[in-house]
């Protein structure tokens, strides 16, 4: 794709987050889809394209009073929105679409009109992981840790540190569900959940939703907001089943979608000045910092404890607390994205100072898919 | 074990092998006739060459300990917590998820690159888990 062609031109967060008894997943999306079009002074007439995971985009889109002529209902996790941004800004360059909305939510607490999560026993996941006792995300995503830790001589303390710094950056954020301060004692004496992982390093689960909309770029000096334009993007998958991951000390997706997004944006790691790295649990930032390029995965952890992606440090990373601190609705990636946007807009709560290029990295599953979106605010 | 059943395989016409072999107690991987590539999880293709002249085969049975966690929170049914969760290296390449019996389920007890070999544990009639032990020796 070619650059900065297609501008988020809408972006908002549901009106509430944290814990929302009193609406459905259904309305989440609604609530979302509708701030960010009162962000982007549109109608539900000028969206002619629309993309959402987990929900149909019939039944969001049917809801809300869309008629698209594009859809896309790519769900491949929690980074399914960074692949529908890549989808959408494809098929806008194309034509097939002028105006796109991009919708998440999800009841993650209360789960109000959410369809349980089930493995079927005859899925290969259901044959050859659920008979092992695996349960849900905190039983499986650490499993490749212990491996990491031992090739790269990664510490416990440099994994704690992951959490002490994005409570750090959530303290600076007002609607961040976690904003008490932490040390690496604190993190290394909460609550064991599945060892090496401690209750500080594994992500909240909360309630909540974002939306976006995105349109040409040659439109987007006419809406309210600042553009943001989006400079480059990948996307990739690898396998359903952590325990078939190529290797345990790094991600074939992270590796294949974040170096793509690079190569399309024509940029260097040292032209990022804000860096978003979903992070459902503490390894994860390490993960990204290795297969992105921006170092090897032995100086990740030292990189972290060393203070260098705290507030003020010289790589700006997860500044809204990420899913550790922030929110973590189950499917994080679009809060990653709003929080590149607002980033790149000059609005974020812990704002970088002249940020003009963000990199936002999604995972969808246990490293079973990933999409890395970079914005800038520069065409 | 708790009460609760654990979560039950149920094998395909692609996997019927598998669990055919652990009721018999062997472990079976698949190997491609055209270029020798060893595979799993089961499927009447190779995976690295598309070729479908595969053959099934009997594993040594013998791996080591890839990595793991230790599972405290939540625990599935069937599991007493804590249990380890571990992926095993095959000797043969493939790698399989499954648990380590006979040992302390501990970081101590459990060392990554330790030496393993398969075990069966019989769930019913139709299906035998694949389980690893410390390897004897």
């Amino acid at each position: 794709m070619r650059r900065n062609q297609v501008a988020v031109v809408g972006a908002a967060e549901t009106t509430k987050l944290g814990v929302i008894p009193d609406m459905s997943q259904l309305q989440l999306h609604a609530d979302a889809a509708l701030n960010a079009m009162a962000d982007a002074g549109l109608k539900l007439s000028d969206i002619d394209g629309f993309a959402t995971a987990v929900e149909t985009p019939q039944q969001v889109c049917h809801y809300l009073g869309i008629t698209p002529t594009w859809v896309d209902g790519t769900s491949v996790g929690g980074c399914s929105f960074m692949l529908h941004v890549r989808h959408a800004a494809a098929a806008i360059e194309a034509g097939l679409c002028k105006t796109v909305l991009i919708t998440h939510a999800e009841s993650g607490k209360p789960m109000i009109g959410k369809p349980p999560r089930s493995i079927a026993a005859d899925s290969l996941q259901g044959q050859f992981e659920a008979p092992f006792g695996v349960f849900g995300p905190p039983s499986m995503f650490p499993i490749p840790v212990l491996r990491y830790m031992k090739t790269y001589g990664i510490t416990h303390e440099q994994l704690a540190m992951v959490a002490v710094v994005q409570r750090e950056w959530a303290a600076k954020n007002p609607r961040a569900m976690m904003k008490e301060p932490i040390t690496v004692d604190d993190v290394l004496n909460s609550r064991m959940i599945a060892y090496p992982f401690r209750l500080l390093q594994c992500c909240l689960v909360t309630d909540g939703g974002g939306a976006l909309i995105l349109t040409s770029a040659d439109r987007a000096k006419d809406f309210p907001q600042k553009p943001v334009y989006i400079l480059g993007t990948g996307e990739s998958v690898e396998t359903p089943m952590v325990s078939q991951m190529e290797t345990f000390t790094s991600s074939r997706a992270f590796k294949v979608a974040g170096p793509l997004a690079f190569k399309e944006a024509g940029i260097t790691h040292s032209d990022v000045d804000h860096l978003m790295i979903y992070d459902a649990f503490a390894h994860l930032p390490l993960f990204g910092l290795g297969d992105l390029g921006f170092m090897p995965h032995a100086e990740t952890g030292p990189f972290i404890a060393a203070g260098h992606t705290r507030p003020g440090g010289r790589l700006p990373l997860n500044t809204n607390g990420g899913g550790l601190s922030y929110m973590h609705s189950g499917m994080y990636g679009m809060y990653a994205l709003q929080e590149s946007v607002r980033q790149m807009r000059g609005i974020a709560p812990a704002q970088v100072p002249n940020a003009k290029i963000s990199v936002c990295h999604g995972v969808g599953g246990m490293f079973a898919a990933s999409g890395t979106i970079i914005f800038t605010n520069e065409k | 074990m708790a009460e609760a059943a654990r979560a039950r395989p149920k094998p395909t016409p692609e996997t019927q092998h598998f669990w055919d072999g652990t009721q018999a107690g062997e472990l079976r991987l698949q190997r491609c006739d055209s270029c020798a590539h060893v595979y799993f999880p089961p499927r009447p293709f190779c995976p690295s060459c598309a070729s479908r002249k595969v053959s099934v085969f009997k594993a040594s049975g013998k791996g080591t300990l890839y990595s793991y966690v230790i599972n405290h929170r939540p625990a599935a049914p069937g599991f007493t917590p804590p249990y380890a969760i571990a992926v095993v290296a095959l000797d043969e390449g493939p790698r399989m998820m499954s648990n380590i019996t006979g040992c302390p389920q501990t970081p101590e007890a459990l060392e990554l690159d330790m030496k393993l070999e398969v075990t069966f544990e019989k769930l019913d009639d139709q299906i035998t888990l694949p389980l690893f032990r410390p390897a004897k020796g």
